[in-house]
């Protein structure tokens, strides 16, 4: 790659008119939702029980979620950056299906596996008398289903950024595996878990495909803000838009806390 | 959404210059089509309640047979959904609703050339998987609390029936899921996932075996008429008009009475 003519910011001056325009596209739509949104009946609509209901459901879930993806996340994101056996390379693309498959298909792949009929959700529901389709819980699956691929990848990425010699050392100095893992490696790669946690809670809390999909649509026990917000636009778009900007402030939000408390400016 | 592009039928038709009006039993329904159909050429955009799917479709082959220059497309999804796309300015020919009110949302938005003329009616009918794990045989039955109970959301033309047939009998539901549209309402029922929902017996007889209709009285306290109308910013107008007026032909209302459509 050749080097560029000196410039103050070392950037190619070709970029910038493309990076603006990147800019423009990616926030003017946000920028319409504020200007089309309905200030004046703004407090009715978000006084309105089952916004709230929403928007707490939505919360809960999202957080839940993001425990379930933490929780058996950074194991697999472990075993993939770590371990070696035949076949990682072909698990490891596995893992990010969810990524690529369209959310709706997510949802339907979950009935097939978790649902009443399903391979696994059968005995679910025989035995233990689990049914997870159109409960809470069944909005927590579809939403860890979907996201759990930016933990895994985001993990992976900080566990193979790991100084081996930190954990050698440990081991050198009579720690177990587990305790090097606990104690040595899982603080080092603390921001690549909180960055994949805060990916993930941030994809699930928009999740909409997989979860009316699977999880269906009732107010209270499964129906989600984005859930409100599509079936608001066939009733009421003005309302549509003030539950859309609502999660924006929200998600946003929440996003500019964490970063500020856990991540300082390295995501 | 479904979005189904039939130009593999319109293709197979002119390569096998199928032109020739012999075949069909319903080619004679529509005099004097044969005149203007030398004239109609393009992309045809028909906006479809998911309930009309398989009809239209059918209806689809027909209109490429007597149209082979022209090109249907479909989008088939809840009413209401596709009323809030014209409003919003979706490029579209024809709208075929579920219900009056859809399309007067879409009347009073002024985006319909004309005024809406009235296909099809529909009455609902309760879907119950083929084994029927509920042990279902009735409407009262949508109260037990310890079934798995889908209905369309109220938003939707289907769910807005299913409110004025239960409020009819004086039923509360212990509803599982309000599905997006009717299509989604069945196929819960067909998965197995839910033990009854409430859907249009159009779509019971479109599933086949896959699911089994129960008749239930309050039925006839919630039929749906289907009106279809021209949209105002059609890109196709001629095209679009020719489209109603098979759909409104004898040999559509044939088509529709197949299918379990009621007559207007």
């Amino acid at each position: 790659m050749s080097r560029e003519p000196e410039r103050s910011a070392g950037l190619p001056a070709a970029l910038v008119p493309l990076a603006g325009l990147a800019l423009a596209f990616l926030l003017l739509p946000v920028l319409g939702l504020v200007v089309r949104a309905p200030w004046r009946s703004m407090p009715e609509v978000l006084s309105r029980p089952d916004v709230a209901d929403a928007l707490r459901l939505s919360l809960l879930c999202a957080s839940l979620a993001s425990v379930v993806c933490v929780v058996l996340g950074v194991p697999l994101a472990w075993l993939l950056a770590r371990a070696t056996f035949r076949g990682r390379s072909l698990l490891r693309a596995l893992v990010t299906v969810p990524l690529v498959l369209p959310p709706v298909v997510g949802g339907v792949a979950l009935f097939t596996a978790l649902g009443r009929t399903g391979i696994v959700g059968r005995w679910l529901d025989q035995w233990f008398g689990i049914t997870l389709p159109f409960t809470t819980a069944g909005v927590v699956v579809a939403e860890a289903f979907v996201a759990m691929p930016f933990l895994v990848i985001s993990v992976e990425g900080a566990l193979r950024g790991v100084d081996r010699r930190f954990e050698d050392a440990a081991a050198t100095l009579g720690a177990t595996r587990w305790y090097t893992f606990r104690r040595v490696t899982l603080p080092i790669v603390a921001p690549g878990v909180v960055a994949g946690a805060v990916l993930s809670w941030a994809r699930a809390l928009g999740e909409f495909g997989a979860t009316i999909t699977f999880a269906g649509n009732f107010p209270g026990t499964t129906r989600t803000m984005p859930v409100e917000v599509y079936l608001a636009l066939q009733r009421d778009p003005a309302a549509a838009i003030a539950l859309s900007l609502v999660l924006l402030v929200v998600s946003v939000g929440v996003l500019a806390v964490l970063r500020e408390r856990w991540l300082g400016s390295r995501v | 959404m479904t979005r189904v592009v039939l130009l593999g039928t319109a293709l197979v038709l002119l390569l096998s210059g199928g032109i020739s009006c012999g075949g069909g039993p319903s080619d004679s329904s529509r005099p004097g089509s044969s005149a203007n159909s030398s004239v109609l050429s393009g992309t045809v955009t028909v906006l479809a309640a998911a309930s009309l799917t398989e009809t239209f479709m059918a209806l689809g082959e027909h209109f490429q047979r007597e149209h082979p220059a022209t090109r249907l497309q479909f989008s088939f999804a809840a009413s209401s959904e596709l009323a809030s796309q014209i409003v919003n300015g979706a490029p579209a020919d024809v709208f075929a609703a579920a219900s009056s009110s859809t399309m007067h949302q879409v009347v009073v938005a002024g985006a319909v050339a004309g005024k809406p003329a009235v296909f099809a009616r529909n009455r609902l009918q309760i879907a119950v998987p083929v084994d029927n794990p509920g042990d279902v045989t009735r409407l009262a039955d949508f109260a037990r609390r310890e079934l798995a109970i889908a209905l369309c959301a109220p938003e939707v033309p289907c769910g807005a029936a299913a409110v004025r047939a239960l409020e009819s009998a004086g039923i509360i539901p212990s509803v599982d899921t309000l599905e997006p549209d009717v299509k989604s309402a069945l196929t819960k029922v067909e998965l197995g996932e839910v033990d009854a929902a409430l859907v249009y017996r159009t779509d019971v007889q479109a599933a086949g075996g896959r699911v089994t209709g129960i008749d239930f009285p309050q039925a006839v306290e919630a039929v749906n008429n289907y009106p279809i109308a021209v949209l105002a910013d059609a890109p196709n107008p001629a095209a679009g008009r020719a489209f109603v007026a098979l759909v409104t032909s004898s040999a559509g209302r044939r088509l529709l009475a197949d299918a379990g459509f009621q007559q207007p």
